[in-house]
């Protein structure tokens, strides 16, 4: 423009920084599966913080270090002391490292789903190719699988610790296997019990709280019951208690089925009839929770 | 670009659209009405994310019963309420929305930038969102709804929250989208005065039920409303009177500026005829030796657009020449 009118440039025209002017997008669109493949590593990045601000990377890493620790300190041990075996079973760990676990699920499934409710953002989701179906499989693969990563990460720490100590290959192997089809089924459980409070709390704190409580109360209930019936001698209504907490579900399945010893009172976990209700269970509830989260997204809409 | 055949909307207990039948072109359109005259539930099914109770609707050809996911991935939307999470940065969440809308992850980027830049948000857009202004996060609400290069975009109250400047700013914006940018827009307001400077075409719907479809020309050229105001000189203390009372002699009928607000009763309402009541304001008021401080085209309220079919407008009209009478005797 300056140039057609030399006269009339002024002095300030030419530091004016040009507009290049609208340019179209000609390039390809790749529709619904590639923005749902994109919502899922978003998702899985954002619960370890990672595109995030540094203030939401530190809680998750925190917790991501303190589950891998312990198992770095008993390979450390194991390998120092040439013990024949690891101290904690492979299925085990999980069980007892449950608190952080918890924490975990109770900051990154609020993180996950109620920022998008509580700033509405999600109109903008469904304003796109993906639908309802979309955007909670996503969600709840993304959380299933950040759940993964934190459980299975101590057990490959205990599983090539346990190599270098020379353990038996073909033993250790198993036991691995077995944990890892444990913390596959456990990340999935608790990720949809995660995602459905998450999704009807759109304020994070009171997320954090109910899921916190949630999976606090209803393990110490478990426990507490348990104790009661193992003390009156009605060992067979331990098994039939354990249903009632995601952990001690997960325990019941992996005790019946993954060779793993029951951390029930007394170490007795149900018996393989009791354990086919057990992955019943488990699966309904994971079942269940995908459902739910399906029907609150129906709603949600624009 | 969109058209809808006896679109209705029924809840259990309210009908938010009834037998809507309206044809959009290509262009900016404005959506007109009160708040729940249907605005929002048209677009949604527009979106193809609510069905019509009856009726059928395309849009870009595409029938919005069918071709949902066709449709959304041409289209932009932007919602009238606050949509941002304040703990990213504009570029971050454009990026992803880009990607959300198909986009292979360079390409969002590099859109990003370009409809950042084309919504006038420079380097702010790597700080979190939660530090902008109102009017900064309305760009960012556009920028979402344009980094896909969608053939059309719908704009839900865009100028909702703004000041006087971020409004005339952002109507110069959705004009810029249609005439730079090649996109068409369907804006929805309900304030009729501030979409005819930037439509094309306007839509009037009231309880779900179209009012009115015509192009703007149509409405701002059949009849112009003046508004004079003039200063008091010696002669004349009262120069608003004098004025009036002058024009009336030359067989101008005229109105005083209605509304009640303070200083309207120093603004007279005439109706241009044509070029001529130009020139007869300026002779009277000169004649007169008055100051003549305004003389600009009024534009009209929805309230006038509802005079078509609603009762209650005329009796407003009424109400006004009484009030008119009133003064002059």
């Amino acid at each position: 423009m300056a140039v057609e009118h030399p006269v009339a440039a002024q002095p300030g025209d030419q530091t004016r920084i040009h507009n290049i002017g609208y340019r179209t997008y000609d390039g390809p669109r790749l529709g619904r599966s590639y923005a749902t493949r994109s919502l899922y590593s978003q998702s899985l990045r954002g619960a370890y913080g990672l595109g995030r601000s540094v203030k939401s990377k530190v809680l998750p890493m925190l917790l991501f270090v303190v589950m891998c620790v312990p198992a770095a300190i008993m390979v450390a041990v194991a390998v120092a002391t040439k013990a024949s075996d690891l101290p904690v079973d492979y299925t085990r760990y999980a069980i007892v490292m449950q608190a952080v676990i918890s924490l975990y699920i109770a900051s990154q499934a609020p993180q996950s789903v109620s920022r998008d409710l509580r700033f509405k953002t999600v109109p903008l989701y469904f304003s796109r190719p993906i639908e309802t179906a979309d955007y909670v499989r996503a969600k709840f693969a993304a959380l299933a699988s950040a759940l993964f990563i934190l459980t299975a990460a101590p057990l490959i720490v205990l599983y090539v610790g346990a190599l270098l100590a020379k353990l038996d290959f073909a033993d250790q192997t198993k036991g691995f296997a077995q944990g890892l089809v444990s913390v596959a089924l456990l990340s999935l459980l608790l990720a949809g019990i995660g995602l459905v409070i998450a999704s009807v709390t759109p304020r994070r704190g009171f997320g954090i709280a109910a899921v916190i409580a949630v999976l606090t109360i209803s393990y110490g209930a478990v426990s507490t019951l348990q104790a009661i019936a193992e003390v009156q001698n009605s060992s067979g209504a331990i098994a039939w208690i354990g249903l009632f907490s995601p952990v001690t579900l997960i325990d019941g399945v992996q005790t019946a089925f993954l060779g793993a010893t029951s951390a029930f009172p007394g170490g007795v976990g149900p018996t393989n009839g009791e354990g086919a209700v057990y992955v019943l269970v488990t699966l309904g509830l994971i079942a269940g929770s995908y459902g739910l989260l399906m029907r609150r997204y129906k709603k949600v809409g624009l | 670009m969109i058209a809808t055949e006896s679109l209705s909307k029924r809840f259990p207990r309210v009908t938010a659209l009834d037998r809507l039948s309206v044809d959009v072109g290509p262009g900016v359109t404005g959506l007109v009405g009160a708040n729940g005259a249907g605005k929002s539930t048209l677009i949604k099914i527009l979106l193809g994310l609510s069905p019509a109770t009856e009726g059928r609707a395309e849009v870009l050809g595409l029938d919005v019963a069918t071709k949902g996911a066709d449709i959304r991935e041409r289209v932009g939307y932007m919602p009238e309420h606050d949509c941002l999470p304040p703990d990213v940065s504009a570029t971050e969440f454009v990026v992803h929305m880009a990607r959300m809308s198909g986009l292979p992850p360079a390409a969002a980027r590099e859109r990003t930038a370009d409809t950042l830049r084309h919504v006038g948000l420079y380097e702010e857009r790597y700080r979190p969102i939660g530090g902008y202004s109102t009017g900064m996060k309305q760009r960012v609400k556009l920028a979402q709804a344009l980094v896909h290069d969608p053939q059309l975009v719908f704009l839900d109250e865009p100028t909702n929250g703004l000041d006087p400047v971020g409004r005339d700013e952002m109507l110069g914006l959705i004009r810029r989208i249609h005439t730079d940018f090649g996109i068409s827009v369907l804006v929805t307001s309900h304030l009729l005065g501030e979409l005819e400077r930037t439509c094309d075409h306007v839509v009037v719907v009231d309880g779900g039920k179209l009012l009115r479809s015509s192009s703007t020309t149509d409405f701002t050229q059949t009849t112009t409303t003046l508004a004079i105001e003039v200063t008091d000189s010696d002669d004349h203390p009262d120069g608003t009177r004098a004025a009036r009372d002058a024009l009336h002699a030359r067989g101008v009928d005229v109105l005083d500026g209605s509304g009640g607000l303070p200083g309207a009763g120093h603004i007279l309402l005439l109706t241009a005829q044509g070029e001529e009541t130009y020139d007869l304001v300026r002779d009277v008021v000169a004649d007169l030796g008055l100051g003549l401080v305004r003389m600009e085209q009024r534009r009209h309220h929805i309230s006038e657009v509802f005079t078509d079919s609603g009762q209650g407008s005329e009796q407003s009209t009424e109400a006004q020449r009484k009030e008119a009478v009133g003064h002059g005797s």
